[in-house]
């Protein structure tokens, strides 16, 4: 089976009234993956033996009837460790590696019943935007396969637009589920920074990273950030504040939502047809009893900069650890210890992790740290500040998310500054820290265009809120790829 | 040409906690390899460290010790390069914010008092170990994440000698704070040294030799002694000295070249985003510091001002906080002070050397040691007798006890031993009328024949005295 | 257009990084990092005096875990994952040059 026009909801009622039995919906949701995959590979492992013996158990032990995750198959991004389950962030530095423990996300899922059916492609390290610089395989946009799905996590966000899985997890940080969830047309959240434990994320930019879900609509997006939210003793960073139920007000409408939209988010370079789905999506939130006005955030322009010199730097340390000592591909052949450090490395990362480690290496390196770290870190306090000032007179920013509806697969990885750019959107909200969701709201050409909605530190109850009222408003959402032939 | 010397040194002490410092694994050495090791100490893929509380609590209390500013909101950084016992291939330390500074150490070189300044301290994790063969080496973590703290000192340090004396303060300093064992034959204290010289008069330092991991404060002195003239002869031959660490071969006495360093290392250091910042409040320093045991240097004044023991022996028994604290619990349980300073630096420091223990793995408490002692002084047993009793009491058998049971009190009572002097002093009237002469020699045979008949417990002034007396008659 | 970043320099990076980038790869990744590295630079034209730095947006502050001690009993485990090991120890090439240990 495939999970077009279906949810949480719907498909836990099949399950708690016995129309079908969790084994039989995994046994049906691999088959399914099976058979469309191979044209969209969004998939880079799949656990069929382990989740159809978890399904099983779970059959046995009852579904649970107020648990709507209960039985449920899943999809998880290959950045998140899943105890003896193979994980390589689709990388070949790790592409033997089974990681001995659980994320602490993946753990949580697990424990409510949800069942991880496999791990999805990625870009290497979570580093791009369109799942091409992943180490294994090209995944392709269901909308379109000529098309890329977007990055880091497009395949998760590829697995949930082909209805192969109800739901996924992805990690973002610059942009990395909210920007391919808009050119899949499906939900992603990017949570506040702390929201979501990052403890067995593959760490890529700590200060930045966090992981979130991707699912066909807003409620059950709300209800997988449910299970995996809350303060974690394994992540110091991760917030000790009270987690609210995400799905509580999902119903309050956007009556009297002040909603802010920068005009330096909608200035050139943004597509017309992104730049006229922005305009009408707040048209939608105005008739639904919003206002809407334009707002400022000056250092916008300065975000691509200051983003790729903190998270090279954060990233050039975090990866200095795959050198094939102690797990993972070690090299042959070599020479001395030296020898097998570079070797390892060099024939284990890819090309744009390497280019982003010498970014890095070199912005923290003697005579250049205050011109570019520094500098960054600080230009990253006035971004903040221009978010801060916002918000208190706003209370929830609407931009696009993407420039550009999803690309062919091919036409950026030629140029990494290209690539770079297209994040200018989505990485201020990591810098910042923010809840940040791409929810679907319009079409280009046939492929389908996200907008985001971005709310105060460990908001995310208004960014559901608002996005959930467009959702009930308009019908993109609703809409489905025509996959293969047999749609 | 005269020349002024520069030395300055960097310790490592490793605290003494439960867990490890960004990890809970435990602190435990002697184990098999990698025993004592998680994903976290494995620099595994996913994981985050987190900051263990003791090892801020004791990183306050060793600052506190030294007189240090407690730095109240210091975060952690990375310092990165590869090495096989660095999984993380970072170290995870403080660059920016080091956890104390500025604090000092009073040492006292030829009767000469001088306060050495500290620079920083700052907290870090220890690597892990390799070992080596001739084809491979062979990495063991248990020791990765051990805690540390590094003690840096200002550029005060004017001889070899002054280094000396600086480590053996900062040794007993620390040491008495119980926050580690503070011993360089274990590794738990390491130091590495840096010495210049220049003309003196001359304003700007001289060039840097680093010396690095010399294993006894005694080699820290004659490395430095060697340099020193090394560095002098170099420049009094018209040579220059170039930035390098070199190595102090223990055999020669002499240092050699290791490597010559070119620049200075790039450890590309930034701010840890893993670990949240720490905000070290007035209330917890002020309770660190009513915890801190009372200073080596505290105890000394103490113990010659108010117990009237020597400025020596005081050293010697302030030599560990152990033996301090028993000592202070042996005058608390009224043991004569000046008997108790010299048991402990006699008789127990060669039980601890004989068996190498320490202290507190004995069976030997301050009660029982104060016991003996005040048997001694009132006489109940005789200093001869107390080696016995000592024996007995590393045993950990109760000193009263023991010579009750074994029959060992002291003859005193002279109503008893008045009929003993009588009858010896009538069977031997040829020594009797030596000593009239003026025969001194003669008292002691008399003695000895007491204690053949008393089989040695006569109390030994009684007897002289009741001798005396019955022979002056 | 003055060159930011030189082949040289380059070189320097990749050797701390552990990366070894071929000689004939050398002027396309300099051009590259050239490039990515003069957009860095538009950040001067921000006047950041007196501004702190972000190094982390957290909510937590000090927070830290109590020191007991809590053996997970990961040690086969992670010896079965290493490529290489003798005896219960991760075993490498022969380390020669012993300075670049810590201290």
């Amino acid at each position: 089976m495939n999970y077009f026009n279906q949810s949480l909801t719907s498909i836990h009622k099949q399950l708690v009234d016995k129309d079908i039995s969790a084994e039989e919906l995994t046994n049906q949701t691999l088959k399914n993956i099976k058979q469309v995959d191979g044209d969209i590979n969004a998939f880079l492992t799949l656990d069929e033996d382990g989740a159809l013996a978890q399904a099983k158990q779970l059959d046995e032990n009852g579904i649970e009837p107020d648990n709507l995750l209960s039985g449920m198959p899943v999809a998880i991004k290959d950045n998140i460790v899943t105890k003896g389950l193979k994980t390589t962030a689709a990388s070949k530095i790790l592409e033997n590696f089974t990681p001995i423990y659980d994320a602490t996300a993946a753990a949580k899922m697990k424990k409510l019943g949800t069942i991880a059916v496999g791990k999805t492609n990625m870009d290497e390290f979570a580093m791009g935007g369109s799942t091409e610089n992943s180490a294994f395989k090209i995944t392709h946009n269901p909308w379109d396969k000529t098309k890329v799905p977007g990055g880091s996590s497009g395949g998760s966000a590829a697995a949930v637009a082909a209805g192969e899985v109800i739901a996924a997890l992805g990690s973002d940080t610059g942009g990395s589920i909210r920007q391919p969830a808009s050119f899949n047309g499906v939900v992603g959240m990017k949570p506040t920074y702390g929201r979501v434990s990052r403890w067995g994320l593959i760490a890529f930019g700590s200060s930045l990273d966090q992981i979130g879900p991707i699912t066909r609509n807003v409620a059950d997006n709300a209800t997988l950030l449910n299970a995996i939210a809350g303060h974690d003793d394994h992540d110091l960073t991760s917030s000790t504040k009270e987690v609210p139920d995400f799905t509580s007000t999902l119903k309050k409408g956007v009556k009297g939502l002040r909603i802010g939209i920068p005009s330096e988010f909608m200035a050139q370079g943004l597509d017309d047809d992104v730049k006229k789905v922005v305009n009408e999506t707040a048209e939608t939130f105005k008739k639904l009893g919003a206002t809407v006005d334009e707002v400022s955030l000056p250092h916008t322009k300065y975000g691509v900069a200051a983003y790729y010199i903190i998270s090279s730097s954060e990233a050039s340390s975090n990866l200095q650890r795959f050198d094939g000592i102690r797990y993972g591909r070690r090299a042959k052949n070599v020479k001395n210890l030296d020898d097998l450090y570079i070797k390892s490395r060099s024939e284990g990362f890819g090309d744009e992790v390497k280019r982003r480690i010498m970014l890095g290496t070199f912005s923290l390196s003697a005579g250049f740290y205050d011109a570019y770290f520094k500098k960054a870190a600080q230009v990253r306090t006035l971004m903040i500040n221009d978010f801060t000032n916002v918000f208190k007179d706003f209370d929830l920013i609407l931009a696009p998310t993407a420039p550009t509806p999803a690309y062919g697969i091919g036409e950026d990885v030629s140029d990494p500054m290209t690539m770079y750019m297209n994040d200018v959107l989505t990485l201020p909200v990591n810098l910042a820290g923010l809840p940040g969701m791409s929810v679907p709201a319009g079409f280009s050409k046939g492929l389908p265009v996200g907008v985001q909605l971005i709310g105060r530190p460990y908001d995310e109850l208004t960014v559901y809120q608002a996005g959930n009222a467009f959702e009930q408003a308009t019908d993109f959402a609703k809409q489905t790829p025509k996959m293969g032939g047999n749609n | 040409m005269n020349f002024e010397t520069t030395i300055g040194l960097e310790v490592h002490v490793e605290l003494k906690t439960k867990s490890k410092i960004f990890s809970p694994s435990p602190v435990e050495f002697g184990d098999k390899p990698n025993a004592n090791t998680n994903v976290i100490d494995w620099g595994y893929p996913g994981v985050l460290p987190t900051t263990n509380k003791g090892v801020v609590h004791d990183g306050i209390m060793a600052g506190l010790a030294l007189h240090a500013e407690i730095e109240r909101h210091p975060h952690f950084d990375r310092k990165n390069y590869f090495y096989p016992d660095n999984p993380k291939a970072y170290q995870i330390t403080q660059s920016e914010t080091p956890i104390a500074h500025d604090g000092w150490v009073e040492v006292e070189v030829n009767g000469q008092k001088k306060k050495i300044g500290i620079a920083e301290m700052h907290i870090e994790e220890d690597a892990g170990k390799n070992t080596h063969e001739s084809e491979h080496s062979f990495v063991d973590l248990n020791r990765q994440g051990t805690p540390l703290i590094e003690i840096v000192s200002k550029p005060d340090i004017a001889s070899p000698d002054e280094a000396y004396a600086y480590l053996e303060q900062l040794r007993q300093i620390v040491q008495f704070t119980g926050v580690s064992d503070v011993k360089m034959e274990e590794g738990s204290m390491r130091v590495d040294t840096n010495i210049s010289i220049r003309p003196i008069g001359q304003k700007e330092f001289g060039t840097k030799v680093e010396m690095k991991n010399i294993n006894s404060f005694n080699y820290v002195r004659k490395s430095l002694e060697y340099e020193e003239q090394r560095q002098q002869r170099v420049l009094m031959s018209g040579g220059t000295i170039q930035q390098e660490t070199r190595r102090f071969d223990e055999t020669t006495g002499q240092t050699e070249l290791m490597r010559v360093k070119e620049g200075s290392d790039d450890y590309r250091y930034f701010p840890e985003p893993d670990l949240p910042v720490l905000d070290i409040s007035q209330d917890w320093i002020d309770q660190i510091a009513k915890e801190l045991p009372e200073a080596p240097n505290k105890r000394r004044q103490r113990y010659v001002n108010e117990l009237g023991i020597t400025d020596y022996d005081a050293m010697v028994v302030t030599q560990t906080k152990e033996m301090s604290d028993f000592f202070d619990q042996m005058i608390r349980e009224g043991a004569d002070a000046k008997l108790a300073a010299n048991y402990l630096q006699g008789s127990v420091n060669e039980y601890l050397n004989d068996n190498q223990v320490e202290l507190q793995d004995t069976k030997l408490t301050p009660q029982h040691l104060a016991t003996m002692i005040k048997l001694i002084t009132d006489g109940t047993i005789s200093s001869k007798m107390a080696k016995k009793v000592f024996k007995a009491i590393t045993k950990g058998e109760e000193p009263k006890k023991f010579v009750e049971e074994k029959g060992m009190v002291q003859l005193s009572d002279p109503a008893k031993l008045q009929p003993i002097v009588n009858s010896v002093i009538a069977d031997n009237p040829q020594s009797v009328e030596d000593f009239h002469n003026g025969k001194d020699r003669a008292i002691g045979f008399l003695v000895g024949q007491i204690m053949k008949q008393t089989h040695g417990k006569a109390n030994p002034q009684i007897v002289n005295k009741l001798l005396k007396d019955s022979m002056n008659k | 257009m003055t060159e930011k970043i030189s082949e040289d320099q380059v070189k320097h990076v990749a050797e701390l990084a552990k990366l070894k980038i071929d000689d004939d790869q050398l002027p396309y990744f300099t051009t590259q990092l050239d490039k990515i590295i003069g957009l860095f630079e538009t950040l001067s034209e921000v006047d950041t005096d007196g501004v702190e730095p972000t190094s982390s947006v957290t909510d937590q502050v000090n927070v830290m875990r109590e020191d007991i001690a809590d053996n997970w009993h990961q040690r086969q485990a992670l010896l079965d994952n290493a490529p290489d090991t003798q005896d219960g120890y991760i075993r490498v090439p022969t380390i020669i040059d012993e300075s670049g240990s810590n201290e």
